[in-house]
């Protein structure tokens, strides 16, 4: 006889017009520093313009972990500003207990402690780690890749007016004739490589170059694009 | 006071963004503060004719969706005086502008130029009509054939509706006609429309009659509108059409042959 072992909870929970399941993502977070600066979103514009796209409706967590001890800003307002400027605020994270009221009187999810304690230095190491995405395919004017866990890598022709963003490093084996924006979560280090550099604009971590600045005995060479302080070197690949 | 010029056609491909281009460098040669837009959101060809694209950085939907301030994406031209471009986004689309956003950088740049030339799309739709809606004149651009014709006769319709001026009962949108590609030995073999019959449709004043010119391409393949080359034929058509423009009253060229003398067939024998 066949043993017939239907889990009676395995066959209801079928029929649930629902499932739970545990969800990991990585979310942006906006630690703040000084809230009350009156140059704080003109500052902020400033910071994203290099990568408007990506930040464009991105969900992000607001980090009060160096204000914490602070009282609470006007918190109603402070979310209908980021909502303004096309971010979408969640939740707030290493908050107080004034804090994690304030964020619950206004709807705001609170996050447990993050892993890192607030601290006003930048992350020693930078934050990528995950695969990255390769394109195999020629990537058209007009389109947009962003691999937002770790590099880029592109095995045919970037057209004029096509951007690629990576928060790691953007690498093309084939002519870059659009833009590339390395680093774009802040890793100074990321790196952008290409076969043939006859790229619109390069970006590494905020700091750009157009294609009128770069040198013309590069183009149409083989390049490594580094960020050095304020300035982006190309170098030629031997 | 500021004026908005919007330079459209309805019909693709009849030389509005060479149009655009020539007439905003010409209107800055002649000493106003000129900036031109490119509203072909997604299409971007402007900056490549006036030969900037290596320098755009940011562009006319960043002024609007993504607070980029104007004076960072304002290109300045590097061979004429006062002269800027406002290049568009080539990964948007025509949905990325909204009437409030364009309203608001159109007030900003009245403020800052005397003339705002916008350079349309190709088409009838929303891309359009967003670069007639603030004109104040239209330069409507029309090749001497038929379909050309039709489609900028129903582009005048468009603009004396949906104009802000036709919207709030202003003064109308001042309408000019501007004939391009222009071929005579076309049209007296009949292959082409005459500018008469044009007239005679479209009824409204010609601004100017550009010639078919080769170095018309050339130009636009190393990025310089056309009204820089002196050797061009259709650069001074579109320089007579801007002191037209300016109010000035310049009789009309290259509309009919020009007689052949004695010196130009000894010319064509040595050459």
């Amino acid at each position: 006889m066949r043993a017939e072992a239907r889990a009676t909870t395995g066959r209801e929970a079928s029929r649930l017009p629902f499932r739970i399941r545990g969800s990991m993502q990585t979310l942006l977070a906006l630690q703040l520093l000084d809230p009350e600066d009156p140059a704080f979103f003109s500052e902020l514009v400033a910071k994203i313009a290099y990568a408007p796209e990506f930040y464009r409706d991105a969900p992000i967590l607001i980090d009060v972990g160096p204000v914490r001890g602070r009282p609470p800003i006007d918190l109603e307002a402070f979310i209908a500003e980021l909502l303004r400027h096309r971010l979408r605020p969640v939740g707030l994270v290493n908050a107080s207990e004034t804090w994690r009221e304030a964020a619950q009187a206004v709807g705001l999810a609170v996050f447990p402690e993050g892993a890192e304690p607030p601290s006003r230095r930048p992350p020693a190491q930078p934050v990528r780690g995950g695969a990255a995405m390769v394109v195999d395919r020629p990537v058209r004017g007009g389109e947009q890749i962003v691999a937002r866990e770790g590099d880029l890598v592109v095995l045919a022709p970037v057209g004029h007016g096509a951007e690629l963003a990576a928060v790691g490093h953007v690498h093309v084996y084939a002519p870059l004739r659009g833009r590339a924006f390395a680093g774009i979560e802040g890793d100074e280090r990321a790196m952008i490589f290409c076969d043939r550099l006859e790229a619109e604009l390069l970006s590494i971590a905020g700091v750009y170059t157009v294609a009128e600045e770069m040198d013309p005995r590069l183009l149409g060479a083989r390049v490594r694009v580094q960020r050095r302080g304020e300035q982006l070197v190309v170098t030629p690949l031997s | 006071m500021s004026k908005v010029i919007v330079v459209t056609s309805g019909k693709g491909g009849v030389g509005k963004t060479t149009s655009a281009a020539a007439i905003a460098t010409g209107l800055a040669q002649r000493g106003h503060r000129t900036v031109v837009i490119d509203f072909d959101v997604g299409l971007r060809n402007l900056d490549l004719v006036m030969g900037v694209e290596r320098r755009v950085v940011f562009d006319f939907v960043n002024v609007i969706n993504d607070g980029i301030r104007l004076n960072q994406a304002l290109i300045k031209d590097k061979r004429v005086e006062g002269l800027y471009i406002l290049p568009t986004s080539q990964t948007r689309d025509k949905d990325a502008l909204t009437r409030e956003g364009v309203e608001r950088v159109m007030e900003e740049l009245k403020e800052q130029f005397d003339y705002i030339v916008c350079d349309s799309p190709a088409g009838i739709e929303k891309g359009a009509q967003m670069a007639l809606y603030y004109a104040d004149e239209a330069i409507v651009v029309t090749n001497p054939e038929i379909s050309s014709v039709r489609d900028s006769d129903r582009m005048l319709g468009i603009i004396n509706s949906r104009s802000r001026r036709a919207e709030l009962g202003l003064d109308p949108v001042r309408s000019h006609m501007l004939l391009t590609r222009y071929d005579l030995d076309r049209v007296q073999r009949g292959d082409m429309l005459k500018l008469e019959d044009v007239v005679e449709i479209l009824a409204i004043p010609v601004l100017g009659v550009i010639p078919n010119d080769p170095l018309v391409l050339q130009c636009s393949n190393i990025g310089m509108p056309v009204i820089l080359e002196p050797k061009s034929r259709a650069g001074s058509a579109y320089a007579d059409a801007v002191r037209r423009l300016l109010g000035e009253d310049v009789e009309l060229r290259f509309t009919k042959p020009e007689r052949r003398g004695l010196l130009d067939w000894f010319m064509r024998r040595s050459a």
